[in-house]
């Protein structure tokens, strides 16, 4: 069985990766328009400043929509049906991840429930995946 | 043979060729080039030229406009190598309009061909792993098409009450138009719940609410509309275009509700037509999935937010509907390649000339709305039977 892909970082996405490895969400604001934005990168897609951050998000966030997949990507058989999930940080922007910690099912997978994110190791790093608040 | 003292800036364009390869579906014996090739020429013999009277040439790569002109012995003035997806073939011909506007080229040759489901002289597709999307997306298990550009759906029905019956209708409606389509590749009449019993690919999508995999191809031949008269078909007028992007990843796209692409590429090429959507006689909605004539159908402003799927289920876009839709059958029935925009243009040209298969009564006006990646990009074109009152 193939392996899972392993993000490779570059240097701007490196902070990210360190984060994730050290159990924390860093993502970057705009210093200048104040908004909070994922995914990595040196320019405020808001206002085009160079004047951003990084910071240690809350790590809480809800499902924003997702499908349940049932072709599985190499590395992924053993996984499936598996949801693959959009999630809006409880600091506004979205990334994709995967649940855990709950079936891939429809009933199970409610749009809007809160979420908390976690860390999977894969390859050598950490990937954020999010799970039930409480668990 | 040089482009320049015939064509004025603000001069209009039109199609003067189209064409699609002989064949479409399994095609194992033609490679990815010779689909372009095949289209190529079936395109110029369409509007009565030689190759020698090409002089601008536009594709997407692999194989690409620089290999598709050697292949054809064509030297080209101008080339436009624009590959942004399935709608590249749509924005080439916006391109191709500046081009002769401004005197680059006269007449352009736009080809696609792709051996999407033979695979042969095909390239590889390969995520890279330190991309974005190869760092934010690849590592959860995305696998295509079927795994990203699905995933605003539910989003969308939770926020309209856009239902699964109604979602498996769009498949239904264009079902109707391949029956009475000998081309389509999927021609016999099915139910709401044939497709909600078809197997699940990506909840809440089920197979037959994905398009197809097929090889094909198919070619446009563009000039100046001074020279209108000149060709052996009735010349389709391109009377407005519009082109964008929103994102190259499905996570960041703005509104899961809404298509910003289409909407910024439509509102372009209706302004430059100067036209409403009450001008409008024929669309096509680039439909790689079945949501996306939903999305394509609001962010053109026919229907209102929410109410595209109403609209549809209540037999709006089928046959002897107000608003015929996907007359060839769409990407859910009729072909698709991997790079669908090329046919859709070729059905709004048909439709424009009286020569489509499913011929709805005499159009004036034809709308081709394009999608490339996952809602990562759009392409309008307007096109006229008559030129711009």
């Amino acid at each position: 069985m193939a392996a899972k892909p392993v993000p490779v970082p570059t240097p701007e996405t490196q902070p990210f990766w360190d984060g994730c490895a050290a159990g924390e969400l860093r993502i970057q604001r705009c210093d200048d328009c104040g908004r909070p934005y994922f995914y990595p990168r040196p320019v405020c897609p808001a206002c085009g400043s160079q004047n951003v951050r990084w910071f240690a998000a809350s790590g809480r966030a809800t499902l924003y929509s997702y499908v349940i997949n049932h072709r599985p990507a190499p590395g992924f058989e053993d996984d499936t049906p598996y949801a693959i999930a959009v999630v809006e940080l409880e600091e506004g922007p979205r990334m994709m991840t995967n649940i855990t910690g709950l079936p891939a099912t429809p009933e199970a997978l409610e749009l809007d429930m809160p979420l908390r994110v976690r860390f999977e190791p894969r390859g050598d790093v950490s990937l954020p995946v999010f799970g039930p608040e409480e668990s | 043979m040089s482009g320049g003292s015939t064509a004025s800036m603000g001069g209009s364009c039109i199609i003067a060729g189209a064409a699609e390869t002989d064949r479409l579906g399994k095609l194992p014996g033609h490679s990815t080039l010779q689909l372009h090739i095949e289209g190529a020429l079936n395109a110029v013999a369409d509007a009565g030229l030689s190759l020698r009277d090409i002089d601008g040439i536009a594709t997407v790569a692999s194989p690409g406009p620089v290999q598709v002109a050697h292949a054809l012995g064509i030297t080209p003035d101008w080339i436009d190598g624009t590959g942004v997806g399935g709608t590249s073939f749509l924005l080439h011909v916006r391109h191709a309009v500046a081009a002769i506007r401004a005197g680059y080229a006269r007449t352009v040759l736009i080809t696609h061909g792709e051996s999407g489901r033979s695979r042969v002289g095909a390239s590889r597709w390969r995520m890279d792993a330190s991309s974005p999307p190869g760092q934010f997306e690849a590592p959860y298990g995305t696998f295509g098409p079927t795994t990203t550009f699905t995933i605003p759906l539910l989003r969308y029905m939770k926020e309209y009450g856009l239902t699964h019956e109604q979602l498996a209708y769009v498949a239904v409606a264009q079902r109707r138009w391949a029956a009475k389509n000998p081309r389509a590749a999927f021609r016999d009449p099915i139910t709401v719940e044939d497709v909600l019993a078809s197997r699940m690919v990506a909840y809440p999508f089920h197979l037959l609410e994905c398009c197809l995999v097929t090889d094909g191809g198919g070619a446009l031949v563009v000039t100046s509309a001074d020279r209108a008269g000149e060709f052996p078909k009735p010349a389709v007028h391109v009377l407005g275009t519009g082109e964008s992007s929103e994102t190259p990843m499905i996570s960041q796209m703005v509104d899961f509700t809404e298509s910003q692409a289409f909407r910024l590429a439509g509102r372009a090429a209706f302004a430059e037509a100067g036209i409403g959507v009450a001008d409008v006689d024929h669309l096509m909605i680039y439909d790689a999935f079945a949501h996306v004539p939903i999305y394509g159908l609001e962010a053109l402003g026919f229907v209102a937010k929410g109410e595209a799927g109403p609209f549809i289920a209540d037999g709006n876009t089928e046959p002897g509907g107000s608003l015929p839709l996907n007359t060839n059958g769409g990407g859910l029935s009729y072909t698709h390649t991997g790079m669908y925009g090329m046919f859709a243009i070729q059905e709004g040209v048909r439709q424009l000339r009286g020569e489509a298969a499913a011929q709805v009564d005499a159009p004036e006006i034809s709308v081709i709305l394009g999608n490339g990646g996952m809602f990562a990009t759009s392409g309008v074109l307007v096109l006229g039977r008559s030129p711009r009152s």
